[in-house]
């Protein structure tokens, strides 16, 4: 189903919960609405479920505005943050429920919720009630049951948010790909930016009840268009001063300048390992980490502490150390905008032409 | 010392409970089973007996339908203000503050053949004050917040979030109702509607201002007892109140299996 929408705005008594958001959805696509908790998220998921009225704005699926529609109309499946499943039925009256409203004939439900049953592996389960099943199942069936009546959006609310780490990197990738067999527009609410990556086609990133960006994963990564959303994704460090920093010199012509400085923008090492030495900064190894894969080093530059990397491959780190650091691009934004430099020293003063 | 203060409580319970019941048996058998069963038996006695039976099968349906739209609409409605609905929830337990004989008062005051609006349906040839309707209502009065105050809580524990999930499922206000909410509210129901008839059965001061206590007419099980024991008619008064008080027995054991089952949900 092709969403859009248009000047949405929500308020709870005197909380602006949602701030004039408009995006469009292509038909198909699956959305990670993502932001801090309290952020407006759920609240623009539940005003698509019609479950919440707006205050004003447009909301259009298939280019029918179904403001005034009730959820009933609005050909959708919900999953709730705490699935919601109906306690007294089995998981197959859990499922077969949306059929049964519909009046759709025994022998139908029975053939679809047991597709449903096989499609979600809870295979061997139909009969069971919730309090029988595990986090994980209770979700498949919350999955399921929304999908029985065959909706054309599909709305998660933090999904996995009930979930323990592990079986949610299952059912991560088992959702990703139930939806792209389905072929159902999909949007899911998380605070899990891991997880928005990992799982969403695009990304919306909703801040204080604002529509800050919306992109792929990749677009946002690479080119944040404002401030939060260049510290909400990645691990960033902030510096006050841009300028303080090597090979930043002159940023923002003059004006006071911020810099965002992610993890992976960062080299540390010794001084023979990098080819362009004079781009390089002293600095200190305040604290090493290990991370499973890599190394989380902290060092210590002009007074400025930065986050980054380092491989298992090269040479072991030590705290106190004296180490050459290379800040490749910043994130720099002042009051009037936001942009992506690279080091400026990067650039080979007296290149050599042979 | 232990001992004294065991002793104690067994006297305690023995003085407020056990004598009394006792001593009110024995009064209904003080001659014999045939005085028992004559003041039973007797036409007024048999009357107010009806009158009792009445009064707790109407107002337990009434009260069992509008306490559970109260608790809904007190939980779930969010088109009634916020202030408005803590004013409501607020004068729900009023019942429980003002004594039941100050209640019937406001009814006969509000309703009574004196009153304006008494006079109107008295016009229309319905009688309200000293009749069946008014002792309804003065019952209705002081059992209303038993049942909104047993479904609240569980409404607002099992939260709207199931309702809203039949919603989306394209279910509307009725099958929702029944498929998803009920199965959830129903033993807390049936525990409302335990207490409901067990305090109509035993209500006395409300019913006694608004029925006049009107023999053969409008007097109750609890009326009659009092008017026995006016009149010194010690063995009439045992045999009703006995009846009265087997029948709370059976509601008691009856509420403990209710709150066993309404645990396990």
């Amino acid at each position: 189903m092709h969403v859009e929408v248009r000047g949405l705005n929500k308020h709870f008594g005197d909380f602006h919960a949602v701030k004039d958001v408009n995006f469009t959805i292509t038909k198909g696509h699956l959305i990670g609405l993502l932001g801090p908790s309290g952020g407006g998220k759920t609240s623009i998921l539940r005003m698509l479920a019609g479950l919440e009225t707006p205050d004003n704005g447009e909301i259009i699926f298939h280019g029918q505005t179904v403001n005034n529609l009730p959820p009933q109309e609005r050909g959708i499946g919900f999953v709730f943050q705490n699935y919601a499943l109906f306690k007294h039925m089995t998981v197959f009256d859990n499922i077969a429920f949306g059929l049964k409203v519909k009046k759709v004939s025994k022998t139908a439900i029975r053939d679809r919720v047991m597709e449903l049953v096989e499609l979600t592996g809870l295979k061997g389960f139909e009969k069971r009630y919730p309090h029988q099943l595990s986090g994980g199942q209770r979700q498949r069936v919350a999955f399921a049951r929304a999908l029985a009546p065959e909706p054309q959006l599909l709305l998660l609310d933090e999904p996995f948010a009930a979930i323990d780490a592990k079986i949610r990197q299952e059912l991560r990738a088992w959702l990703r790909e139930l939806i792209e067999r389905v072929g159902i527009t999909s949007i899911f609410v998380t605070h899990d930016q891991d997880e928005a990556i990992e799982v969403a086609d695009e990304i919306m990133i909703i801040n204080q009840g604002q529509l800050e960006q919306k992109g792929t994963p990749w677009d946002i990564y690479k080119e944040p268009k404002t401030p939060f959303v260049a510290t909400f994704i990645g691990e960033s460090t902030l510096i006050e001063d841009a300028s303080e920093v090597k090979g930043f010199k002159g940023a923002g012509d003059g004006k006071p300048t911020k810099a965002l400085i992610r993890p992976e923008y960062i080299e540390v090492g010794n001084l023979h390992e990098f080819k362009m030495a004079s781009a390089t900064e002293k600095g200190v190894v305040k604290h090493l980490h290990f991370r499973g894969s890599e190394w989380l080093v902290e060092v210590e530059v002009n007074g400025h502490k930065l986050v980054t990397y380092r491989s298992l491959e090269k040479e072991t780190l030590q705290p106190g150390q004296d180490i050459s650091v290379l800040v490749h691009r910043a994130y720099l934004f002042n009051d009037e905008r936001s942009w992506i430099q690279e080091n400026n020293l990067k650039e080979d003063p007296m290149p050599i032409f042979i | 010392m232990r001992k004294l203060w065991i002793g104690l409580t067994y006297l305690v319970f023995f003085l407020l409970i056990a004598a009394p019941l006792g001593k009110m048996a024995i009064g209904a058998f003080s001659e014999g089973f045939g005085g028992f069963w004559n003041a039973l038996t007797r036409p007024e006695a048999l009357h107010a007996l009806m009158m009792t039976g009445l009064v707790v099968i109407v107002v337990t349906l009434l009260n069992t339908l509008f306490g559970i739209m109260m608790a809904l609409y007190l939980v779930r409605a969010n088109w009634i203000n916020r202030r408005l609905k803590g004013l409501l929830n607020s004068l729900v337990d009023l019942p429980y503050a003002v004594s039941p004989v100050i209640g019937g008062l406001m009814i006969v005051l509000l309703l009574g053949p004196d009153s304006a609006l008494g006079a109107i349906f008295e016009g229309i040839g319905l009688k309200i004050v000293y009749a069946i309707p008014g002792m309804i209502i003065a019952t209705l009065f002081v059992t209303f917040p038993l049942m909104v105050r047993e479904v609240m809580p569980v409404l607002q524990e099992i939260g709207s979030q199931q309702e809203e999930a039949a919603s989306t499922l394209g279910a509307r206000g009725w099958t929702i109702f029944w498929k998803v909410t009920w199965p959830s509210i129903r033993w807390a129901v049936v525990y409302g509607v335990i207490l409901t008839v067990a305090r109509s059965l035993g209500e006395f001061g409300a019913v006694l201002v608004v029925s006049g206590n009107i023999m053969n007419k409008t007097q109750t099980a609890t009326t009659l007892v009092y008017q026995d024991v006016e009149n010194f008619n010690v063995t009439a008064a045992g045999g009703i109140a006995l009846v009265l008080a087997a029948f709370s027995a059976g509601l008691l054991l009856l509420m403990e299996w209710t709150k066993r089952r309404k645990e396990v949900q």
